[in-house]
């Protein structure tokens, strides 16, 4: 294995507890993306190009997308439970 | 039992499991050191049995396709799971506070555009039309080169993002809640079973690849796997858009100034 | 010739960690979050199963059919599980959103004492 590929397999197994360390899930949707992209050259580096454009576009753009959407979601229930409850 | 006790105890069974994986891994091939005759053979085969160049999606939508059939159907139930968890009940707390607030609340602003900056709006308005080529690109050339129904649907199914992202809601709204994205996405599902059903009329296997191969190197060679490839991009493309609908119908029902 | 089974222990290491975060979580989006970590330890895996020192790409475009290339079955299923992950994410976040309508919380500790 060559420099390249040691480093970006120690690089992944470094960012993994950052993401489960950091508790609040507005954080861990940067972090998310951040190790999403860092996948994407893993498998570009370890000669898998298709697996690599489908990590792209999903790992770094669409989950980190879901989780935001879902958190809005629940925010706005939030804010108008609270409105409900000082009424 | 309490987040303490909880903690000790998984810490345990995860020092039993490290001790699992470490006497697992010791007979393993080092890495780099790849024994399986599967590989060799399919890399050596592929191209000239099917005419394709990309000996993945060969196997993807060809010689297993069958898997692919089952993985793409698990997006379908699940997109089916989603819309039927977000469907609007009228006896749910929320259409109740709907119709309270209906009359009391006034909009911050009612208008269709963002205010977003004007390089924003430009570049997105510019990549959005790129990237629906691009998308097409990667889905058609699937047999050829990286890329596929998959990775290209992903690709198609970000455009309305791009869009909204320009600041035109009204342009959104309209993109994702035409029906015909829907049916869109049911039309790929269903084509692909159709695809595997129509080779059982020719006398072979479900699946079986029975269109002409043509020359290797072109775009429309290979048979099913150019068609299944489409399908899939369709209906990928097609699932991305209803989620994103779904997430964000009452967002964009509330910058439009109607309340659902 | 440890070094050259550690990409399987880093499979192992991202697995454990994944684990420990759906274990001690106090928020039911950093589970969900949490499982998709470990989904991604079955990639370096079946990556690291598949390499072939000296391979290239299981493209044959521009390359003679003879070329050492890396094994293309484990990249085949790698690629669906990639997409089919985030839809599945999709399917437990608005199940994480349904409980957050009907029960007001979304702390697992608090979600099992109103079942009661």
């Amino acid at each position: 294995m060559t420099v390249l590929q040691w480093t970006i397999l120690l690089l992944v197994a470094a960012v993994a507890p950052g993401i489960v360390l950091s508790r609040e899930p507005k954080e861990q949707v940067v972090t998310l993306s951040f190790y999403g992209l860092l996948f994407a050259l893993l498998f570009f580096i370890f000669q898998a190009p298709d697996v690599a454009l489908s990590q792209i576009a999903v790992g770094a753009v669409m989950l980190p997308l879901m989780i935001m959407l879902a958190l809005t979601k629940m925010r706005r229930q939030n804010i108008r439970r609270e409105r409900e409850t000082r009424k | 039992m309490s987040p303490r006790t909880r903690t000790q105890l998984f810490l345990i069974s995860a020092l039993g499991l490290a001790t699992i994986f470490t006497w697992g891994f010791r007979n393993l091939p080092p890495i780099g050191d790849y024994r399986g005759p599967y590989g060799n053979l399919i890399s050596q085969v592929a191209v000239y049995e099917r005419h394709t160049t990309d000996v993945v999606n060969s196997i993807n939508y060809d010689y297993r396709a069958c898997d692919t059939l089952g993985e793409e159907f698990i997006l379908f139930a699940s997109v089916l799971g989603v819309l039927l968890i977000f469907r609007p009940s009228t006896s749910s707390n929320e259409a109740r506070n709907n119709q309270k607030n209906k009359s009391e609340k006034r909009q911050p602003w009612v208008e269709d555009q963002l205010p977003v900056s004007d390089s924003l709006r430009v570049g997105m308005m510019a990549m959005a039309g790129l990237m629906i080529v691009f998308g097409v690109y990667i889905v058609v050339h699937g047999q050829l080169t990286p890329g596929g129904g998959f990775q290209g649907g992903v690709i198609l199914s970000s455009v309305p993002l791009v869009v909204y992202l320009s600041g035109n809601v009204k342009a959104f709204d309209r993109i994702v809640s035409a029906s015909s994205i829907k049916f869109a996405e049911c039309c790929g599902a269903a084509a692909y079973a159709i695809i595997g059903i129509s080779a059982l009329f020719f006398g072979t296997h479900f699946l079986t690849n029975i269109v002409p191969l043509g020359a290797t190197g072109d775009p429309f060679s290979s048979g099913t796997i150019a068609i299944i490839s489409i399908c899939v991009g369709l209906e990928v493309s097609g699932a991305f858009v209803v989620l994103m609908e779904v997430y964000l119908r009452e967002v964009i029902d509330e910058r439009l100034g109607k309340k659902s | 010739m440890i070094l050259a089974h550690v990409p399987y222990f880093v499979a192992a290491w991202i697995f454990l960690w994944g684990l420990y975060g759906i274990v001690t979580s106090k928020n039911l989006v950093h589970q969900v979050i949490c499982l998709a970590i470990v989904q991604t330890s079955t990639y370096v895996l079946l990556l690291a199963v598949g390499f072939k020192t000296g391979g290239t790409a299981p493209v044959f475009a521009d390359i003679p059919v003879g070329t050492v290339v890396v094994d293309p079955l484990v990249q085949a299923l790698m690629l669906t599980d990639v997409v089919v992950e985030a839809t599945v994410m999709a399917l437990l976040l608005s199940m994480v959103v349904k409980a957050n309508e009907l029960v007001g919380t979304i702390d697992p500790e608090e979600l099992k004492i109103m079942q009661g």
